[in-house]
């Protein structure tokens, strides 16, 4: 059988939440031992090397000043290196992993298989994944040929460890078999996102749009609701590629994550990256004219209208009181 | 500058409901309305953008049938200079290894600087990318968000990570670069554009044009196979709430009440 790695991400040393994700999914891969890689630099990497041991049986550190923040292009390299031929590597599905995990697939000669959701079966030759395609409405079960090795990338949350995890894995220092490191992109600096003019993440109630605003003029149906129910409005990302919102009014992993106690998903289709943002398990209400969009499987309360139509009416019923 | 785009027609998931066929082979097709991967659009505009400041040409290319040449088209009313069309009964049932490999003997037939592609389509996986970078032994970065393109041998980008933050980085030319949506506004496109480029000269290059064996596309060479569609078995969902639009609003309002969303 396949060797299996698990590439664990950490910042400052504190571990991705995918990291105890990635052994739940390896399990479902392999009941052979997983071994964690942990890279970076100081004393940080040994901290989050800690962590790693209380999941994996095994953590690999590789400690190099080139590491110290992780630049896709040279993990590769490090893991095409490390990482002997015909072996499962498993990363998070996450901008990090979307950088690292098809040219990693390439460089190992090995199948590619992204964003996986869940495991139906596997043996040594082949694994049956569960996949979703065109923007969440369509599963899809794919069968990844993992005869020779394979790179899978695992959608955050979807594999969630419930046991606390005690594996008391031994940590290897690993770093003198890091081999050449150069590569010919280099990281210079993280530009931290700017503040916006309202806070969301401070609103215990968000009404929050998406395309189903359809036009920009739109926006004010949105705004009078908030004002209407003391809220605040929040968006998902068409509107702010769309430049109708700020991106500081953004929820989703590339924007703000958010803990209201009341969201209001107002013409949102409801991508597992918009719902990444949405933490604390607050009350969901959706309307949505598609009676097939994926919100509605996260969503309390779901209703079928067109928002268009449906905000005003809302507004007007809760200012008569 | 010379910019190659790899552009995909796709399904528009804003403009249908996509349903499973009962019997999973595939997604009912019947009304599908398709066009260019959104994706796609904020990669072409930019490669426009980088020629109109800094010379050079842009190139669209996909790897699809016939049909796959209006999204060509399209693309060259927005401002591409040229279009080529990959295409090869061979090529059918590529996974995105395959599909990689097709875009990479196309690369090399030309004399490129910059790459781009989509930062996804309709399957989400985001790989195409990457793999045909690191074929060609090319740097590559994904989730652009902004590219500041200079006259030496290496470019300024800038890809979106967690957050809303912005990782930047310096990479050599040539390299390989997959675009995230708003990057940039990309242009509109009138019926009077499309007719400008109706009859412009597309070439088709299929596999023997390109020297791939046959065994390392299609069906034949993929690693990754869709087994089916599926619909998958759901949890509750959420309360659809029925009736008139009224009274939809006097039940939302009452649970909003309980919730505490309404003071």
């Amino acid at each position: 059988m396949a060797q299996l790695f698990a590439y664990i991400a950490h910042k400052q040393g504190v571990l991705d939440d995918s990291a105890a994700e990635l052994a739940v999914a390896a399990a479902r891969l392999s009941a052979d031992p997983v071994t964690a890689i942990v890279t970076g630099s100081g004393a940080e990497l040994d901290t989050a090397c800690t962590a790693a041991a209380a999941i994996y049986p095994a953590v690999w550190k590789f400690d190099n000043a080139a590491l110290a923040y992780p630049n896709a292009e040279v993990i590769r390299k490090l893991l095409v290196n490390a990482v002997p031929a015909g072996s499962l590597v498993l990363i998070a599905h996450d901008t990090f992993g979307m950088d690292l995990g098809p040219g990693l697939s390439i460089k190992l000669d090995c199948a590619y298989a992204a964003d996986v959701i869940g495991i139906d079966s596997a043996d040594a030759t082949a694994a049956v994944l569960v996949r979703q395609e065109y923007a969440g409405m369509a599963h899809a079960h794919m069968r990844c040929d993992i005869s020779k090795g394979a790179v899978l990338t695992i959608r955050p949350g979807s594999f969630q460890a419930t046991e606390t995890p005690a594996a008391g894995g031994q940590v290897q220092d690993k770093s003198g078999e890091a081999g050449d490191l150069s590569a010919n992109r280099r990281f210079l600096e993280v530009v931290q996102a700017e503040a916006g003019d309202v806070d969301i993440t401070k609103s215990d109630v968000l009404v929050s749009v998406g395309r189903g605003i359809e036009d920009q003029e739109n926006i004010e149906i949105a705004e009078e609701l908030a004002q209407a129910m003391g809220a605040v409005v929040s968006c998902s990302r068409p509107i702010v590629d769309a430049k109708w919102l700020e991106k500081s009014r953004q929820v989703g992993t590339s924007g703000q994550t958010v803990k209201p106690k009341v969201y209001l998903a107002m013409g949102i289709s409801g991508s597992f990256q918009h719902l990444g943002g949405l933490k604390g398990s607050p009350f969901i209400v959706a309307v949505n004219k598609n009676p097939k969009a994926p919100i509605f499987q996260v969503a309390d309360v779901g209703i079928v209208e067109d928002i268009l139509e449906f905000i005003p009416e809302l507004t007007e019923k809760i200012q008569e009181g | 500058m010379e910019i190659l785009v790899c552009v995909k027609r796709v399904p528009d998931t804003a403009e249908n409901e996509i349903e499973v066929k009962p019997d999973g082979t595939d997604i009912e097709q019947d009304d599908l309305v398709y066009s260019v991967n959104e994706w796609d659009n904020y990669a072409v505009e930019e490669a426009i953008q980088i020629r109109d400041k800094v010379g050079g040409a842009v190139t669209v290319v996909t790897v699809g049938d016939d049909e796959a040449e209006e999204v060509l088209r399209r693309e060259m009313a927005m401002g591409a200079d040229s279009g080529i069309l990959c295409s090869d009964d061979a090529f059918e049932g590529s996974d995105g290894r395959g599909i990689a490999a097709i875009l990479k003997a196309e690369i090399e037939k030309g004399k490129y600087d910059l790459v781009l592609t989509g930062a996804q389509a309709d399957d989400g996986a985001g790989q195409v990318g990457g793999m045909v970078a690191a074929m060609l032994d090319w740097p590559y970065a994904s989730l652009v968000n902004k590219i500041e393109a200079g006259d030496g041998g290496s470019i300024t980008v800038g890809r979106e990570i967690e957050g809303g933050n912005q990782e930047m980085n310096e990479i050599q030319l040539p390299c390989v670069l997959s675009i995230q949506t708003g990057i940039n506004e990309p242009r509109y496109v009138g019926i009077r554009g499309i007719r400008k480029v109706a009859s412009v000269e597309i070439p088709t290059h299929g596999a023997a044009d390109l020297g791939l064996a046959a065994d390392t596309v299609g069906a034949a060479g993929a690693k990754v196979k869709r087994v089916d569609y599926f619909m998958p078995e759901l949890g509750e969902g959420a309360e659809i709430l029925e009736g008139s639009m009224e009274e939809k609003i006097d039940k939302l309002i009452e649970m909003l009440k309980a919730k505490g969303g309404l003071k």
